[in-house]
This record gives C-alpha cells, sequence and structure tokens, in this order.
C-alpha cells in the first residue's frame, strides 16, 4: 500500500469513527426519551395528576402532592435567584473590569456552576435545616436557589457584555446616571438574553434530585405550607424507582416522563426566544 | 422632553441633581456587590459548615478516615477508602469512554458536518445534558442494567476476561448493577459536556492555520490531529477535567446503578458505592452523631477534590480560549 492511500484509509476511518460517535450521542437521546415515552405515557391520566402519592402496598394512586410541591418549590427558587443572579450579574459587567474581587467571584461562579449538587444539599441541611427546626419547602427553594443562582449570573453577565460600548455611551452622554443606563438601557436590550438565562436555571433546578433529599425531604400527603416537608417529584422518583411495588415503579415513570419533558421543552424555548433576539 | 434647556437651570439645582445621581450611583455600586458576593459567601460557608460538621469524625478517626476500609453503622466505625475508591474508579471509566466520544463529536461538528446540519446536531447533544440526572439513573437500573448483563457482560468476560492480568477485573457473576455499569451511565451524562468544551475551543483556531495545512495536502484527520489538537490542547484538558469534575460528584444516576454496597468491590462487575451515592442513601436515615458527622466528612472530601479538580479545569479553559485574540 502507497504512503497516499495509507493516510487516505486513516482519513476515512477517522471520519467514520467520529460520525460513530455522533450517532451514538443522539441515538442515546432519542432511546432515553423513546424508553419515557413506552413506560411512562401509561401512566399519564386523570388519577395521576388529581390523586396523591399511594401508600405502600396500596394500589393506584397519583402524583398531585407531589406535582404541587415542585411546582411551589420551584415558583420560589425562580422568584429568590433571578433577582440575586441578574444584580450580581450586573456588577460583574458593569464594575467588575479592574477589580479583583469580580474576578474571584467569576472564577468561584465557574466552579460552582458544576459543584456536586449533593453539598449544596448538606450545606442547606447544616445551615437551614438543623437551625430551623427541621426539613422544609422554604429549605428545598434555598438549595435550589444556590444552584441557579450561579447560571442567571453567568448569562446575565455575558450577555451584558454583548452591548456595543456605543450604546452605553450615547446613553451617557445624555447624561444619564449609571444605574438608569444598567437598568433602563442595557438590561433592556438583552432582555431576551436574560430571560434565556433564567429558563435554563430553572431547566437545571427541575430535575435536581440530590438537593432536595435533605432539604425539602418528602411528603407523602398534599400540603401547600412551605414550612412544612413537601413533595416533590425528583424524590419521589428516587424513592419509588427503587420499590419493590409495580404502581409505585409505574408512577416513578410518569413523573420521569412529565420531569424529562418539562425540561427539554424549557431548553427548546430558551432557545427559540434567544435566536428571536438576534432579528434585531 | 421639557422646552428648558440645562444652562436655564439655576446653579445649584444642576449640582443638587449631580450630587444625588453620585450618589445613587454609589449605592447601586454598592448594592449589585453585596449580591456578587453572595457567591463567595455560599463558598465560605460550604467550607465552613461542612468542616464544622465534620469535625468530629476527623477527630475520632484522625488521617485513618481517608484510608479506612471499613463502613459500619452498629460497630460506629466509618472509614471513606471504599466510597472514594467508588467515585474515583467510576469517574476514571467514564472519561476513558467519554473523552474519545466527545472528541468524535466534535470533530464532526467542526470539520465535517454539512453546515444546516450543524445547529440541529449541536441542540441535540445539549439536550442530552439537559436530562436530568435522575432520568439517567431509573433509564439506567431499568432499561440498560438488564441489557448490559445479557448481552454485554458476557462478552466481555468470553474476550477480556480471559485475558491474563485484567481478567479479574471482570469476574463475578453478571448481574447488570455494579461498578462499570456506573461508569458507563456516568460516560453518557458527561459526554455532553466534554464534546461542547471541545467544539468551542476547536473553533478558536484561526481558519489561516488549517486552510495551510489543507492547502499542502493534508487530510482532515491529519489537520485535526496535528493542527487543531496541539493548537487547542490545553483547552481539550481543560474539558475533560470538567467532565471528571461533573462525574466525581454525579449522585443519582450513580445510586441507581452502584447496587450500594459497602464492601471493597472484587471486580468492576460487583456492586459498589461512591461518596455521593452513600450519602444519598444513608444520611436521610442517619443517627445523630458519629455517623452523621462522618457522612459531612464524605461530603468535605468530595467538594475538596472536585473543587479542585474543577479549578484547574476552569483556569485551563480561560487559557485555551483566550487565544482566539491572537
Amino acid at each position: 500500500m502507497s504512503l497516499y492511500t495509507q493516510r487516505l484509509w486513516i482519513n476515512r476511518i477517522g471520519i467514520g469513527l467520529s460520525m460513530l460517535a455522533m450517532a451514538l450521542g443522539f441515538v442515546a437521546l432519542l432511546w432515553i426519551l423513546w424508553t419515557l415515552f413506552s413506560k411512562g405515557f401509561s401512566a399519564l391520566n386523570w388519577d395521576f395528576f388529581t390523586k396523591d402519592t399511594p401508600a405502600p402496598g396500596s394500589a393506584g394512586g397519583g402524583l398531585r402532592n407531589a406535582i404541587v410541591g415542585s411546582g411551589l418549590i420551584l415558583f420560589v427558587t425562580t422568584f429568590v435567584s433571578t433577582p440575586f443572579g441578574i444584580l450580581a450579574g450586573i456588577y460583574l459587567a458593569e464594575f467588575g473590569d479592574k477589580s479583583k474581587f469580580a474576578a474571584i467571584t467569576r472564577f468561584v461562579t465557574d466552579i460552582m456552576l458544576s459543584a456536586p449538587s449533593i453539598i449544596i444539599g448538606l450545606f442547606v441541611y447544616a445551615l437551614w435545616v438543623v437551625s430551623f427546626g427541621g426539613f422544609s419547602g422554604w429549605a428545598g427553594s434555598v438549595a435550589l436557589s444556590l444552584i441557579a443562582i450561579p447560571v442567571v449570573l453567568r448569562t446575565t453577565e455575558n450577555m451584558l457584555r454583548l452591548v456595543p460600548p456605543s450604546l452605553r455611551e450615547a446613553a451617557f452622554a445624555l447624561g444619564a446616571p449609571r444605574w438608569q443606563v444598567s437598568l433602563k438601557v442595557t438590561l433592556r436590550s438583552v432582555k431576551a438574553g436574560v430571560v434565556t438565562g433564567v429558563l435554563l436555571a430553572v431547566a437545571r433546578v427541575t430535575g435536581e434530585t440530590a438537593p432536595l433529599l435533605f432539604t425539602a425531604l418528602n411528603n407523602q400527603f398534599y400540603n401547600t405550607n412551605m414550612a412544612k416537608p413537601m413533595g416533590n417529584l425528583p424524590v419521589v422518583i428516587f424513592q419509588f424507582g427503587m420499590s419493590p411495588y409495580d404502581n409505585w415503579v409505574q408512577l416513578a415513570w410518569g413523573g420521569s416522563l412529565l420531569i424529562a419533558l418539562l425540561v427539554l421543552a424549557i431548553n427548546v424555548g430558551a432557545r427559540v426566544i434567544f435566536r428571536q433576539k438576534d432579528n434585531f | 422632553m421639557s422646552e428648558v434647556s440645562t444652562h436655564d437651570l439655576p446653579q445649584s439645582n444642576q449640582t443638587t441633581r449631580g450630587r444625588l445621581f453620585k450618589l445613587q450611583d454609589l449605592a447601586f455600586h454598592q448594592i449589585t456587590m453585596v449580591f456578587a458576593m453572595i457567591v463567595l459567601v455560599a463558598l465560605a460557608g460550604i467550607l465552613i459548615s461542612l468542616g464544622h460538621q465534620a469535625a468530629p469524625a476527623f477527630k475520632e478517626f484522625g488521617w485513618g478516615f481517608i484510608w479506612g476500609d471499613v463502613w459500619s453503622i452498629p460497630d460506629e466505625k466509618y472509614g471513606a477508602r471504599i466510597a472514594i475508591y467508588g467515585t474515583l474508579i467510576t469517574s476514571f471509566i467514564a472519561l476513558l469512554l467519554a473523552v474519545p466520544i466527545s472528541f468524535g463529536i466534535a470533530l464532526f461538528l467542526t470539520e465535517t458536518c454539512p453546515t444546516w446540519l450543524r445547529r440541529p446536531l449541536g441542540t441535540a447533544i445539549e439536550l442530552l445534558a439537559g436530562v436530568p440526572s435522575i432520568v439517567f439513573g431509573i433509564w439506567g437500573l431499568f432499561i440498560f442494567a438488564p441489557l448490559f448483563s445479557n448481552h454485554v457482560q458476557p462478552i466481555i468476560q468470553d474476550t477480556l476476561g480471559k485475558l491474563p492480568l485484567v481478567g479479574g477485573l471482570f469476574a463475578g457473576p453478571p448481574i447488570g448493577i455494579g461498578i462499570l455499569t456506573a461508569g458507563v451511565v456516568l460516560a453518557l451524562m458527561v459526554i455532553p459536556f466534554i464534546a461542547s468544551v471541545m467544539r468551542d475551543v476547536f473553533e478558536t483556531v484561526p481558519p489561516v492555520l488549517k486552510e495551510s495545512a489543507y492547502g499542502v495536502g493534508c487530510t482532515t484527520w491529519e489537520v485535526v490531529w496535528n493542527i487543531v489538537l496541539p493548537y487547542t490542547r490545553v483547552g481539550v484538558i481543560g474539558g475533560i477535567m470538567l467532565g471528571l469534575g461533573r462525574a466525581l460528584g454525579e449522585t443519582m444516576a450513580v445510586t441507581f446503578v452502584i447496587g450500594n454496597s459497602s464492601r471493597l468491590p472484587a471486580s468492576l462487575f460487583s456492586p459498589g458505592t461512591s461518596i455521593a451515592s452513600t450519602l444519598a442513601n444513608e444520611f436521610g436515615e442517619a443517627e445523630p452523631g458519629l455517623h452523621i458527622s462522618s457522612l459531612f466528612a464524605l461530603g468535605f472530601l468530595l467538594f475538596i477534590i472536585t473543587f479542585f479538580v474543577l479549578g484547574v479545569s476552569r483556569w485551563l479553559i480561560y487559557r485555551g480560549t483566550k487565544k482566539q485574540g491572537k
């Protein structure tokens, strides 16, 4: 074999393998989605949304308490982490160019983006559950907020950095103070990007299980009081998925399908919103 | 707007207004800074509170906590070695599988993929990153593990298991759940993270470099292997470290498929445990005292390890992507 054909073959094999890798990633996504639909779709009936989680051994039941609990916890998380993340992001983008403090904050934020979520759960347990007397929906929201804030913060900062300097300068030239320029000009011009960041943060925490295990715990009964332990989808999926009861496992599949669809829909929605931004 | 132009205003009015703005700006600066500080406060809080809660365990067992291979709740003896071993070995397996696959994906998306397909395929990989880890867990336990034990593990045993030296790694009954399965599921979970960093750093290679290589007759593979990869190696290593950091701390998926046995695993097919899965399994039912403190100590070790790995990774990625400007 001449050197030329040898090089050609190495190239073909390399490119072929890379296509195989791409196919593998794509197939994995489809396989998981298909499994969820085939296993979980039959669980999504009227009872699923209107009945509470069944006791061990009793038939039927649904996930109403877990769905409502997850909804409440996520609602509070979104409302806490959005202002925190946006204001911190403004600081890093507008005032953080020369300060050492901002550089360190940015670095730590990037690490917190990937830090093990179970550690956040331990931290909130030690900080909140032990000192404020017990597991509660609030504690769950605090844990999830700590995971969501870095996501909102970094997206906001990155978006604000894309604002052309001329826009800021034009506003300054009109005599606007810095806070008005930040809040009314630059932040408003990257609205779509910031909304994307918030949506990605919500998507990220929607499926988080580990931080809720020791904070919101779980609740077998319907409960809308955030000060008490609260049922939530991820922890119910964890408990029911590893249980020996068929109807529990069935409910876990239904819950998984619901959560995966929600997360993927938010992810896709965030991308659509972000892309529309390019049009003006 | 009012018709009154600025120079008609009395001088004092202008200066009070200017002073007001200055004050407001100062307040705005300080307020946003307080919010930015929350991240650092959280980090300090994690270190202090975990360290504080873990102190009794470290005091009782000393350095022996890290090396001890007994984790026994009735005897009140706790050592982290088995959990640390499980965490490291599953992450190592995950990287072994995920790195070449991620490289392939990044190569395909940056070099050979038709332009109209780049966006949808890139999005698909990003969506894989978005799938919650609990979903990977339940899929791994009910779908992947049975398939693995029926079709893949026997084949591995018949081939790799017959080899001297490494054969022992694949001994034991193929029950589906265990260290190796956890590693494979983890690999699937970290592929999107490694692949997207690799894709980003591959795109920082100046087109001139690649074009000159193509110009002298290089094949695509040679361009990627000899030009792109050496140019981006810092960022690529950063991406791999990011995947490692993710794999080390992954909890739910591992808890579902690792088997949760607190004995030292004899082979890659045997059930084991990792730091994160031990926490997820035992923390809820732990009695206050030495048990809870030991679990906090495990968490503390995990946080230190991942913080170090992720810190190095971010530093390398910064360095890798900064080249873009040159």
